[in-house]
């Protein structure tokens, strides 16, 4: 199946028929404005669905792979001594195990998103566009196989969040969408950068043994040539403006570190988050949470770990220590928030630190355990806020001293939350675990103190989540939002709230079917990295 | 052969410009016979059919066997020349099209006049790309200069315009005489008005004339500075662009200034180029007085930027920071990709700037009164009043911005790729920092469409300017999705020993 087929474009770019269908229907219609927005974002989810079926698990490569060149700068030759030189850039798509769960859980959120939106009621017509805008860059981040394309990819979900946020978000939209757009702006230059440097140096190919040169960015030649000590980034003698040198190298991987820091984020490099999560929509806030920081992560191994290997391994304890403190620091602000929104996205600083720690440990449990939090944490964020939406359309609150005894008002949204705490805490049998317990065995070898005093936040964890859930739940009912709240969850959001708890328990009981995908490829990168940077 | 007079042969080589030069004439005479009071359409459309015709002209120059050289070696036809001269005559063009039926709202009085100085001043932009001599070029810079002073007051009712008129005039002539005054050191050291000859006779005595030289290098990188705009050359440029009618405000930013670029360019590789000895370093040092200028103009018209609320002065910063970004490429040492790079970036330049002013001039004007509302709040609720109109904006803000997909960004992306290749990572820094910056402002415009609302009226509808709008903002995202459209067009014509250097 597939051999001749472009699966991967057309995943990529589906949600372009709906935008094309929405672009049609008239702004106050808004019945079918809705319902064609979320029956377009199940093409993605249905096809990756088809392509989770279809892949083989027990390759590293890419798969289903897909390459064109799609830009040549055509360079002055005048003074060179070649026949041809250009700049190339390639439309290259390609699934390994790493981007596969990533795909799957993009696809997933963005469906679940789409019945939350619900809560959106003005401008449906512009929301959905943009919706699905934001979704063809997602799904091309993971994708993408060329260093331009993913910065593409990267920039194009930029200008849609700008939107969602400052429209459709609280109070203070226009603020927090400023915030996102020069943060998020600032760590897109500093990709951009590196990326340059790299396709400069690393990127600097001879076309088999003809007198044509390219600059190219796709990554499967870069890191061929990064690993080539003949290449000629590799090669330092005088005048050679494509030598990478090591100091240079060392640049350019703070360089990276710093541009998906950001996205992930990693601590001082977090206020952005906050105001999201506080500011936008609870759909939108899905997303961002449970996919939008995944992709600083993705970047992060993809680019940083695996392009420079070396420099990665070195900075192993320096990763495993801001992992710690994104732990220790998202936990203890998260137990201090009176804003329910604000505990949720000091709990995501604090499981970003997990991934962090995952990766410090450079061995296949960490990657794994990298893996299964990344889809974890997605899956949780987003069913719990699409809680606090479904609560905030309710109670037009989400501070905690104003909430309370809700188990009586809604009993199966209060459930629901209370599983989600309870996933979101790390209680066994759900993903919030697994990722977890795997992350910090994996380090607990290598550097076993910063081990001890991560898991710290994992107690702290429990504290905060039971702080928040349990005051909203139980105790006594306000009188005043016992008139405001009478309905509980209605099908339409409980549909994914359902479907998104359903995933947490499999994940958590039975973690073989992400990390049955992930196997192979997490092998073939500790051998990319173990090799190349020992 | 140096032959001084003017021969048949030569009047077919200048048939780009005397053909403007000749509809300018007759535009003259058909404005003297038409009535007082009519509309002065067919003079824009007279006007257009010129420059379609010049077009034409200069699209059978391209690609020359070898390089035509006329009038003793002081006007050159390469494909340097004719490759900017579409950019002239194409930003010309747009700026007449986008000035039909909209003079009145601009309060221009005399319609006549407006179409035919603009011929004149494209003729002048022309000349100065064309020029290998000292002389040829001023005269081409004052021919571009002095109708400009004029356009600029061509709103002679209101007071802002005569005072815009007037800074112009004296700012421009001192720097005119800057530039004067700096050619003279190069007439002195070599004898010779000619480029080619002032370069073998200073790169020959580099040691001993060197603090002459530099004076030189120094006076007219300011006078020139001053001609693009930019920082610390740049104060004019806010007022002047306020006060003037908006398409000769969309004709400084674009037509002048790519002329002034592409003068500043030929000096720079003819006359500078390795220019010293073991123990100065003039080149070097006039890269890096660019380098500087390219820099301050980034960081200084970005952060000037945020505070205007005046979109035509928003427009000006801008226009500042963009001087900048043209500037790197002729700073960049040896890599000789500039030239492609710097004409990539000045098409889409010309496509994002007269777009965005031709949409400036949607919501500023409108159809019942005579009232024109250039603050940042005119975009207020466009989004409301014409989504496709609001649209097409976001296409355009977008490039300008420098983010994908669009000719600004692979613009952008292109020049950093040039000053990366060169390893001048300090100004790919400066040049991303300042886009950084740029999007406060920039997203200024889109916050005002999308997230305000407005109850005013109805945006001005005219034809002309909302096929202006749409060209630019479609070639602006077709040139980011495929950029090889200009680049390898530029590249089958441009070679650097050929087509800049005058040997």
């Amino acid at each position: 199946m597939f051999e001749n087929f472009p699966i991967l474009s057309v995943i990529t770019f589906s949600p372009l028929i709906g935008i094309l269908i929405l672009a049609f229907i008239n702004r106050e219609n808004g019945k079918w404005l809705r319902i064609v927005g979320i029956a377009t974002t199940f093409i993605p989810l249905i096809l990756t669905g088809i392509l989770y079926s279809q892949f083989n698990k027990a390759s590293s490569a890419s798969q289903f792979t897909e390459h064109f060149t799609w830009l040549q700068f055509p360079l002055n030759l005048d003074g060179l001594r070649v026949e041809s030189l250009t700049l190339e850039f390639n439309y290259s798509l390609g699934v390994d195990g790493f981007s596969l769960p990533l795909l799957l859980l993009t696809a997933f959120i963005v469906s679940m998103a789409a019945f939350a939106s619900v809560n959106i009621k003005t401008r449906w017509k512009t929301f959905y566009i943009l919706f699905l805008l934001l979704e063809i860059g997602i799904l091309g981040v993971f994708l993408a196989k060329d260093l331009l394309m993913f910065f593409i990819f990267f920039e194009l979900t930029l200008v849609p969040m700008f939107f969602l946020i400052g429209i459709w978000g609280y109070q203070n939209k226009e603020r927090a969408a400023n915030r996102f757009l020069i943060y998020n702006g600032l760590g897109s230059a500093i990709m951009l950068i590196a990326f340059l440097i790299i396709i400069t140096t690393a990127g600097l190919t001879q076309v088999g043994d003809t007198a044509n040169y390219i600059y190219t960015g796709s990554i499967d030649t870069i890191m061929q040539n990064l690993n080539d000590p003949n290449s000629y980034a590799n090669t330092n003698v005088e005048n050679n403006p494509s030598h990478l040198s090591e100091a240079m190298q060392t640049t350019v991987f703070i360089m990276l570190l710093i541009a998906f820091g950001i996205k992930l984020p990693i601590f001082p490099f977090h206020t952005w988050m906050l105001r999201v999560h506080a500011e936008a929509p609870p759909a939108v806030v899905m997303i961002h949470s449970g996919i939008l920081l995944k992709m600083g992560a993705y970047g992060l191994v993809r680019f940083g770990v695996l392009l420079f290997p070396d420099h990665a391994l070195n900075w192993a304890f320096v990763l495993a220590v801001l992992g710690a403190i994104n732990i220790i620091y998202g936990a203890i602000n998260a137990f201090s928030q009176s804003d329910f929104k604000l505990i949720l996205a000091y709990s995501s600083i604090s499981h970003m630190g997990i991934i962090l720690i995952g990766l410090a440990a450079f061995n296949d449990i960490g990657f794994q355990g990298l893996i299964i939090q990344l889809i974890s944490h997605g899956l949780i964020s987003a069913l719990m806020f699409l809680l606090v939406g479904s609560f905030y359309e309710r109670t037009q609150t989400t501070a905690i001293d104003k909430l309370g005894g809700l188990a009586k008002a809604v009993p199966f949204m209060s459930a629901a939350l209370l599983f989600a705490g309870m996933a979101l805490l790390g209680l066994p049998s759900l993903s919030g675990f697994v990722g977890e317990l795997l992350a910090f065995m994996a380090l607990f070898e290598k550097y076993p103190i910063v081990t001890l005093i991560s898991t710290l936040g994992i107690i702290l964890a429990a504290a905060y989540v039971l702080r928040g859930v349990m005051k909203i739940t139980f105790g006594p009912l306000d009188e005043q939002l016992q008139q405001q709240v009478k309905q509980d969850a209605r099908l339409i959001e409980v549909i994914p709230m359902v479907s998104l708890m359903a995933f947490i328990i499999l994940l958590g009981v039975y973690p073989s079917i992400v990390t049955d995908i992930t196997q192979a490829t997490v092998v073939d990168f500790l051998e990319q990295i173990l090799s190349n940077g020992g | 052969m140096n032959q001084l007079g003017l021969t048949v042969a030569d009047l077919a080589t200048l048939a780009p410009e005397l053909t403007l030069l000749i509809t300018a004439i007759v535009l003259t005479l058909i404005d003297l016979f038409l009535p007082e009071n009519a509309k002065r359409h067919s003079i824009a459309f007279l006007a257009l059919l010129g420059i379609a015709t010049s077009i034409f002209f200069v699209s059978q120059a391209f690609g020359p066997e070898q390089v035509i050289s006329i009038l003793s070696t002081s006007y050159r036809v390469d494909d340097f020349a004719n490759l900017m001269k579409l950019i002239i005559l194409g930003g010309t063009a747009l700026i007449i099209l986008m000035s039909v039926g909209s003079l009145d709202k601009q309060q221009v009085v005399h319609k006549g006049e407006y179409y035919y100085l603009l011929l004149p001043a494209a003729i002048g932009a022309m000349i100065m790309v064309s020029s290998a001599d000292l002389i040829t070029l001023f005269v081409g810079l004052e021919l571009l200069s002095i109708t400009s002073y004029i356009m600029v007051g061509m709103n002679k009712k209101n007071a802002r315009s005569a005072e815009a008129a007037f800074k112009y005039i004296v700012q421009g002539g001192i720097a005119s005489a800057i530039i004067l005054y700096g050619m003279t050191f190069l007439y002195g050291l070599s004898g010779s008005t000619n480029l080619a000859v002032i370069r073998d006779a200073i790169s020959q005595n580099a040691d001993a004339f060197g603090p002459m030289i530099y004076l030189s290098l120094f006076l007219m990188l300011a006078g020139l500075g001053f001609k693009i705009a930019a920082a610390p050359f740049h104060a004019w440029a806010p007022d002047v662009y306020q006060g003037s009618p908006s398409p000769i405000a969309a004709f400084l930013a674009v037509v002048s200034k790519a002329a002034a670029i592409a003068l500043l360019f030929r000096i720079m590789l003819n006359v500078f180029f390795y220019v010293g000895s073991d123990t100065t370093f003039i080149y070097f040092d006039a890269m890096l007085a660019i380098q500087v200028l390219a820099a301050a103009a980034i960081i200084i018209g970005n952060v000037l930027a945020l505070r205007q609320t005046n979109v035509k002065r928003l427009l000006a910063y801008s226009g500042v920071a963009n001087a900048g970004y043209l500037l790197i490429p002729i700073s960049a040492n040896g890599f000789f990709n500039n030239f492609s790079e710097l004409f990539f970036y000045l098409v889409a330049y010309l496509l994002m700037n007269i777009g965005i002013f031709a949409a400036l001039m949607i919501v500023s004007q409108n159809n019942e009164d005579d009232e024109v509302n250039e603050e940042l709040s005119a975009f207020s609720g466009l989004y409301y009043r014409s989504p496709w109109s609001a649209v097409a904006t976001v296409l355009l803000v977008i490039s300008l911005a420098g983010i994908p997909i669009s000719a600004g960004f692979t613009g952008k992306m292109y020049i950093l790729f040039g000053s990366i290749r060169e390893q001048d990572y300090w100004l790919a820094a400066v040049m991303i920092a300042g886009s950084i910056i740029s999007f406060f402002y920039y997203f200024g415009i889109i916050r005002q469409m999308f997230m305000r609302s407005n109850e005013q009226k109805a945006v001005f509808r005219s034809v002309p300017l909302q096929v202006v709008l749409w060209f630019c903002a479609i070639l602006t995202l077709a040139l980011g999705l495929y950029p090889n459209l200009v680049l390898e067009f530029v590249s089958s014509l441009f070679s650097v020993p050929e087509d800049l250097f005058f040997l």
